[in-house]
């Protein structure tokens, strides 16, 4: 999958929880079938660290779980740069162990924020088209 | 009777994309090498030197095993164990 959709609602949803975390990262999971979000799960960063995220592991399992049962797929993985531009760290490339997700990433680095869709690949980097509608 | 295993995306092309598989009761260290024996290459994923690997989460049911007694956990037929790899980044740039 190289490109996302994302409902309007959710995209400023996320937006939204991404503002209020700041000067944390934010972190969650974006779910749905195909290439369309349904769905955005908000995780808590257990990091609190405006530098780094690692979702909390319980929220994570629980999400993991709700997705199973309501038949939803992960399709992306979001989290917030609020200091930082919307391109994957060496960071976000050492862990990216979830290959077949787009990796999304909201820089609030300036007033108006800026998204960035990607696909993390055995440590290669690649944009992904990303729909907001 | 079997223990059930959840594989989780990033390691189904080991299993050859079975999102579930059967393992053997005994503990969790000794579930990750039957897996590995029938899937080569799924135990060095999941671990290193006997540890499970830090961004590595494995449940047993619904506890953590690190709250448990971790790679000494039990497993026993009927029991559930996911293997949930951590979700982690950002913003940071290497020193």
């Amino acid at each position: 999958m190289n490109e996302l959709s994302i409902p309007k609602q959710i995209f400023n949803e996320m937006l939204a929880y991404c503002r209020e975390g700041v000067p944390d990262e934010v972190c969650g999971i974006l779910a749905g079938d195909g290439n369309r979000i349904s769905k955005l799960y908000k995780i808590a960063n257990a990091d609190s660290s405006p530098v780094s995220y690692l979702m909390d592991s319980r929220d994570q399992f629980r999400v993991m779980k709700d997705m199973r049962e309501n038949g939803l797929s992960m399709l992306a993985i979001f989290h917030s740069h609020p200091a930082s531009t919307a391109y994957p760290s060496n960071r976000d490339v050492d862990l990216a162990f979830y290959e077949d997700c787009v990796y999304v990433i909201m820089s609030l680095i300036q007033e108006e924020p800026v998204s960035g869709a990607f696909l993390i690949r055995g440590g290669h980097i690649s944009e992904a088209a990303l729909t907001i509608d | 009777m079997a223990v059930k295993v959840r594989i989780p995306t990033p390691l189904q092309r080991l299993t050859q994309g079975k999102e579930e598989v059967e393992g053997k009761a005994g503990t969790v260290m000794a579930l990750i090498q039957d897996l590995d024996a029938r899937y080569p290459g799924i135990g060095e994923r999941i671990s290193e030197g006997g540890k499970v690997r830090r961004f590595v989460n494995i449940y047993v049911n619904e506890e953590d095993i690190r709250f448990l007694q971790a790679e000494q956990t039990a497993v026993k037929d009927d029991d559930e164990v996911s293997i949930v790899p951590a979700i982690a980044g950002g913003g940071k740039r290497r020193e």
